[in-house]
């Protein structure tokens, strides 16, 4: 017997290691051995010959206090292009283009779930090209054509004009299709009679969506936003092809200026600095997200079935 | 509470047909059951009904007033699934309390109806539980309470008894029942198994493939099934079909000859109930094949020329062995005949047993 619960152990070490083990190799190559690399970086003033002769807070104090750009605009660009493109697409309009195709023909309904994502189907160089020619600010620009020869309205230049509201558009096209994707699953799998019933019942369209589909897809729709909200955070791909953070630093998020800072202007130990600023607000908010959505019965069990 | 009618309906998602032509009418307080095997059109009926489906063609017909326009909030039914279909995230009460939010009838009027309705199911003392610390028997009571918290003027039961236990069930069957007597609304009762229909319903609706097969008291389609299919659907063991032919006023079953009573000509099929069978000496000569208690009665399973005979004999016990002669005999009045084409009952036919 005594043997025999030794070889059960021994297995299910085994096993730990052959199922894990590549899996926090991985993790730990790419991810935890770069973070600590970071960390050691952003204490330095690590320049692109990755030469470095002091350690201090230098870069540390320089974000907090001498770069303007980085406190009065990059940081305020962030706050407002996170918050709107989660607020108004990612799922406001995820939410009601799930709501809607779920709601229509099945067939038109997975049409138009099709189109909404093209844009994520796309290559990202196509994508942001075809922006550039619907806001060319001359009236051969698309937008233009339809405002300006349509309803006469006066040319507009929304890359000069409104650029913060130009990257929610761009990344706001492309992200409410996750939550479209997710919530529609969501909605498909409450049970049919539950709608059948509340119809019975009395309630209207209205009612439907306020008292049973929206408590039932209460968990994948806090999954959305955390993910959405962490993956908008450190992403800058969109804006940097569309409108290169300009005019100026209108448009530079966060993440792009990392990048900008690290890699153009060869400043590697501040662009470290920042990032790992960026790390730990992740970490915070994922953990404060996990607090307050209760993310934690989210992962324990499926919550989108009834009973 | 409603005398509902159903007038030539018809219901088909493009080329499956679903029910076809089916006028039935449900008088004031009665308790129908529709019933027959998964796939013959029951449920979607009482989706018609519930106002969730709408005909193809034909009218529903609600006292008189035609309903088929008239959406499933405005129809003022209830309805009971085999799920119950209870909102997870709401309790009991706020179950209970949901169809009372879209009446105009003031909070404290809808709480003591919501109250009364679980006092009448008896789960007044669960109202601030949530559906999942139910069992099946409470989430079903929740949902009748649901059903009729409202007073609809028609209530319908999708197979509302399949997901209980088999003692459960008894109980929520008699239970049912009296409530629906006491409160004389018009019900009607979707079910695949033939003994809920039995018990609990004043007429039966049997159904095959989207039409109707035989109306009638529960009596009737047991012992005047007026088809093959009702026939075999209904009663458990079930009855004996014997194909045969009808010869110069003889019945042929295999190679034995029965006497014909009444006109019949070419394939036919003789019905027999196991229990309108006995064993008496002179009769038809046969082995015991199987036997079967089954509690009160015991099952035997007879071969003989006729084929392979169930016999049903009163009695816990088997007294007869596997592999022992017997003879066994039946009244012709006990005989049912159907044309094997057509399927129809043979009214005025009757098979005898020589003697």
């Amino acid at each position: 017997m005594a043997g025999n619960i030794r070889a059960t152990q021994a297995r299910q070490r085994a096993n730990f290691v052959i199922f894990l083990g590549p899996a926090i190799l991985l993790l730990f190559l790419f991810y935890v051995a770069p973070v600590i690399v970071n960390i050691f970086i952003a204490f330095t003033d690590m320049g692109s010959d990755l030469k470095w002769t002091e350690i201090s807070t230098e870069n540390f104090e320089r974000m907090a206090r001498k770069d303007r750009i980085l406190t009065h605009t990059v940081i305020p660009v962030t706050f407002f292009f996170v918050l709107g493109t989660l607020a108004v697409f990612n799922v406001t309009f995820g939410l009601i283009l799930a709501l809607v195709t779920t709601s229509v023909q099945a067939r038109s309904g997975a049409f138009f779930r099709a189109i909404w994502l093209l844009p994520r189907m796309s290559p990202s160089v196509v994508y942001a090209l075809l922006w550039a020619w619907v806001i060319t600010p001359t009236d051969y620009g698309l937008l233009n054509q339809v405002a300006n020869g349509l309803f006469g309205l006066p040319l507009t230049d929304l890359m000069g004009n409104n650029p913060v509201f130009l990257i929610i558009l761009v990344n706001g096209f492309i992200g409410a299709s996750l939550g479209m994707i997710i919530l529609t699953s969501a909605i498909r799998s409450i049970p049919e009679h539950l709608f059948h019933a509340a119809r019975v019942d009395g309630a209207g369209g209205w009612s439907i969506v306020r008292h049973i589909t929206l408590p039932a897809i209460r968990w994948p729709l806090s999954f959305i936003t955390v993910y959405q909200t962490l993956s908008l955070l450190v992403s800058f791909e969109y804006i940097w092809l569309v409108t290169d953070g300009g005019p100026f630093y209108d448009t530079t998020v966060y993440a792009l200026y990392v990048y900008k800072r690290a890699f153009f202007d060869g400043q590697y130990g501040y662009g470290a600095a920042m990032a790992l600023v960026l790390v730990i607000v992740g970490i915070v908010v994922a953990l404060m997200l996990w607090r307050f959505l209760d993310m934690q019965r989210l992962m324990q069990e499926p919550r989108i079935e009834v009973n | 509470m409603a005398r509902v009618e159903l007038n030539n309906v018809r219901k088909a998602w493009g080329e499956t047909v679903a029910v076809d032509d089916l006028t039935l009418t449900i008088e004031h307080g009665e308790l129908v059951s529709i019933l027959g095997p998964s796939g013959c059109g029951k449920s979607t009926i009482l989706l018609m009904l519930a106002g969730i489906y709408a005909p193809t063609e034909g009218e529903l017909r609600f006292d008189g007033q035609v309903v088929n326009e008239v959406e499933a909030k405005d129809r003022n039914v209830g309805i009971v699934f085999q799920s119950y279909a209870l909102y997870p995230h709401m309790s009991v009460r706020q179950n209970i309390m949901f169809p009372m939010r879209f009446k105009q009838v003031p909070a404290n009027e809808a709480s003591r109806l919501v109250e009364e309705a679980a006092d009448l199911v008896r789960v007044g003392d669960l109202l601030e539980r949530r559906p999942s610390q139910l069992s099946g028997g409470q989430q079903q009571r929740v949902a009748l309470a649901r059903a009729l918290v409202k007073e609809p003027q028609l209530l319908l039961l999708d197979e509302p008894l399949s997901n209980l236990d088999a003692t459960l069930r008894m109980t929520m069957r008699s239970e049912i029942k009296s409530l629906q007597a006491k409160l004389g609304i018009t019900t009607i009762l979707v079910t695949h198994d033939q003994l809920e229909a039995t018990t609990m319903a004043d007429r039966i609706v049997c159904m095959k493939a989207g039409r109707i097969e035989q109306v009638g008291t529960p009596d009737d389609l047991y012992s005047r099934p007026s088809s093959l299919f009702v026939a075999g659907f209904i009663g458990a063991p079930p009855i004996n079909l014997l194909p045969g032919k009808a010869v110069d006023g003889k019945l042929n079953v295999n190679d034995f000859s029965l006497t014909c009573e009444g006109a019949a000509a070419g394939d036919v099929t003789v019905g027999i109930r196991p229990e309108r069978i006995s064993f008496a000496e002179g009769g038809i000569p046969g082995t015991i094949d199987q036997t079967e208690p089954m509690g009160r009665e015991t099952l035997y399973v007879v071969s003989c020329p006729l084929g392979s005979i169930r016999v049903l004999e009163a009695g816990s016990k088997a007294h007869r062995r596997i592999g022992e002669a017997v003879a066994i005999s039946f009244d012709p009045s006990d005989t049912l005949v159907y044309d094997s084409r057509t399927e129809a009952l043979l009214g005025d036919v009757r098979a005898r047993a020589p003697s």
